[in-house]
């Protein structure tokens, strides 16, 4: 058992549900989606996407990617959310709360994929 | 750049996770403790709020309580994250300063330096091999030329000086081993402008490695190779090493041409002497018994060139077995009166100190002049750092290991014609020699001659070109004009020419038909160069020269010109 591939899974794991988590419900409901678990979520996957920094391997590199795309639009999401509460007369509004979903919505399609490939590796290299 | 960044982001790896894991934990720390705002209601800080706050908190910027002053149970808490923010920036800190510290990381940094410059080089460059007192001089004198080169070396302190130095053209150097073969790819072997390969490091055994590998990764290359055991060289030679270089036979070689043939002797001191050097007061060493101390590499070259002379030899040697020095061999350094005597020193006219050893040499020469202050010295000086106190001591010649190579690769590399040149003259007589001699002191100042390579080309001689395609007829002479007074000549000889078809002409005369093709070498005076190359490059003083006429280079002027003749 190889304790970084643990750790490394545990994280793809759990940006995965965490970001599930905060994307299931109403679009635009705000009251279906929790702001600690976007802000868990946001922290998870940066640390995910750092214990990736350095692979050299190809399926590495992907991954990387992969994460990387999830912290962007993760981070997105967030900016427009402080932007919207903080920043600005809008508030939370059904249309900003669904774009702040539809946002970690990609972010769940890119962990997705992350997690496709790490079962992937793990199914092909049988160690 | 991509090993760089890679390592650099393989290693701060957990100082990352440790400052976002810190933040994380006391911003949501923050978000969670309920505070009071400034109407008494119970308030909690937003996520934005908490970022905001702990960004400022953790870099110790401190802009104070906001929005409204915090509670007790907000100010312990941030006292907590206080200590965890700032320590982890500690951490991530330090660790990126001891990576940039690490001999490791810099070896990888600098090596991706010295792979970048190389690979953005667009001009011919030499590779040399070893930087030692040889290798330095080739690497100066090239740059003097405005030829790059790139340099390897196993030695840190060495390329650590090249970059402290001032060359007129930047000089890529690498700590690394030169034998491995990945090591001479890396510093450009298999690229295009590539020139060379030079090995100059002081074991034969290296730059045999590095003269086969470049044989087999570089066949189109020239390897020039620096050899001290005839040994090593057969072995060199066998795959096709285009020059090596023997410092001992060379010095040897030479010294014996002094007793030879004096201006030979002469013509190749000025052919081979540096831009820098003054022109050598020539004293011809004497015949009779000599005195040789130290019957190494250097002993036995000298010994075996000098033994056609008819010249008397008289060896001391300390170690007679090891050196399977002849039987009459005295025994002993030199360095000790007592030896000198039993040598005959009273009865010598030469003393040659020949061992690896600086001191050693230099006490052989002190206490042989106390004994015999007529005595011609030799001495052989193996490092060049020793420069101050072998020029100080009264010494006739001083081999110095490091330069006769260094001269040796600069002269075949800058002047490769100059070597076919000495190969003629080694076989014409001495009086040929001395009137060659009377001829270069002729038009010679105080300053030693200079010498140079014209190619007759398009590249190198257009306007020479341009005079063939009109049908004119120029000559070694017409070339020899100077430019600015045609009556006069320029202050230099022509000593030889390789025509196309491979023949040679040693001393052409001037009127000798040039063609195509035709490369010239030349020697003069300082100055006389730069003239030669403009007529060379000026279609209107060719023309000049040639016709001896000055035509109209405007296309009025030309026409008007027309119009008057015809």
């Amino acid at each position: 058992m190889n304790l970084e591939k643990v750790i490394f899974a545990f994280f793809i794991v759990l940006s995965l549900t965490l970001n599930f988590g905060f994307f299931i419900g109403d679009l635009d409901d705000p009251n279906h989606h929790n702001v600690y678990e976007l802000y868990a979520a946001l922290v998870v996957s940066l640390i995910a996407t750092i214990m990736k920094f350095g692979d050299r391997a190809h399926i590495g590199a992907v991954l990387l990617a992969t994460s990387l795309v999830a912290d962007l639009q993760l981070i997105a999401a967030v900016l427009v959310w402080t932007v919207s509460v903080h920043a600005s007369e809008v508030g939370l509004t059904p249309s900003t709360m669904s774009s702040i979903v539809s946002l970690s919505g990609g972010a769940l399609l890119a962990n997705i994929i992350s997690v496709i490939i790490l079962v992937t590796e793990t199914v092909m290299f049988r160690r | 750049m991509q090993n760089f960044i890679h390592l650099l982001l393989r290693r701060m790896r957990l100082p990352l996770i440790v400052i976002i894991l810190t933040y994380a934990i006391s911003v949501l720390g923050l978000v969670l403790i309920p505070g009071v705002d400034d109407q008494g209601n119970t308030w909690h800080m937003s996520f934005f709020h908490a970022f905001y706050f702990v960004s400022f908190m953790g870099s110790t910027i401190g802009f104070g309580e906001v929005p409204y002053p915090f509670t007790d149970p907000q100010r312990l808490w941030t006292t907590v994250a206080i200590y965890l923010t700032v320590i982890s920036w500690l951490y991530a800190i330090g660790s990126l300063f001891a990576l940039f510290q690490d001999p490791a990381f810099r070896r990888v940094v600098a090596f991706t330096a010295f792979t970048r410059a190389v690979r953005n080089m667009r001009e011919p460059f030499y590779l040399v091999c070893g930087l030692g007192d040889a290798g330095h001089l080739v690497v100066r004198e090239l740059a003097e030329h405005g030829i790059r080169s790139v340099v390897i070396d196993r030695n840190e302190n060495k390329i650590e000086s090249l970059r402290l130095e001032d060359f007129p053209v930047h000089i890529p150097g690498l700590c690394a081993d030169v034998a491995d073969s990945a090591i001479l790819i890396a510093a450009g072997l298999e690229k295009k402008h590539c020139a060379g390969v030079i090995a100059l490091t002081d074991t034969d055994h290296v730059n045999l490695m590095i003269a086969i590998s470049s044989k087999l990764l570089a066949p189109r290359l020239p390897v020039v190779c620096r050899s001290e055991s005839h040994d090593s060289a057969a072995n060199m030679a066998s795959f096709g090493t285009d020059y090596i270089i023997n410092p001992f036979d060379t010095f040897a070689r030479r010294f014996a041409l002094m007793f030879q043939s004096p201006s030979m002797y002469l013509v190749y001191e000025w052919m081979i002497s540096m831009r820098q050097a003054q022109l050598t007061e020539f004293a011809s060493p004497p015949r009779g018994t000599w005195i040789l101390c130290g019957f190494g590499r250097f002993g036995k070259a000298v010994r075996e060139s000098l033994s056609f002379q008819g010249i008397r030899i008289v060896l001391i040697e300390s170690d007679i077995t090891g050196t399977q020095a002849p039987e009459n061999t005295i025994e002993g350094r030199g360095t000790e009166a007592i030896t000198l005597h039993e040598a005959g020193i009273e009865q010598a006219v030469g003393i040659i100190a020949g061992t690896d050893d600086d001191a050693n040499n230099l006490s052989i020469i002190m206490t042989a002049l106390d004994l015999n202050e007529h005595l011609f010295t030799v001495a052989r000086q193996n490092l060049r750092s020793n420069d101050a106190i072998f020029a100080t001591a009264d010494i006739d010649i001083t081999m110095q290991t490091g330069r006769i190579i260094g001269q040796r690769v600069v002269d075949l590399l800058t002047t490769p014609l100059l070597y076919d040149f000495l190969l003629l003259a080694r076989q014409q007589d001495e009086q040929w020699a001395n009137i060659l001699v009377s001829r270069v002191v002729g038009v010679l100042t105080d300053r030693p001659p200079e010498t140079w390579t014209l190619t007759i080309s398009r590249k190198h001689t257009p306007a020479v070109m341009e005079a063939f395609d009109k049908g004119i007829h120029v000559t070694l002479g017409h070339l020899l004009t100077d430019p600015r007074e045609i009556a006069t000549r320029l202050p230099c000889i022509p000593l030889y020419i390789r025509h196309q078809n491979n023949q040679e002409t040693l001393l052409p005369e001037e009127d000798l038909q040039l063609q195509a093709g035709d490369t010239l070498l030349l020697c003069g005076r300082a100055g006389a160069e730069t003239h030669m190359r403009w007529t060379a490059h000026n279609a209107h003083a060719v023309d000049h020269i040639c016709t001896n006429r000055d035509r109209p280079s405007g296309t009025i002027w030309r026409w008007l010109s027309q119009r008057q003749n015809g």
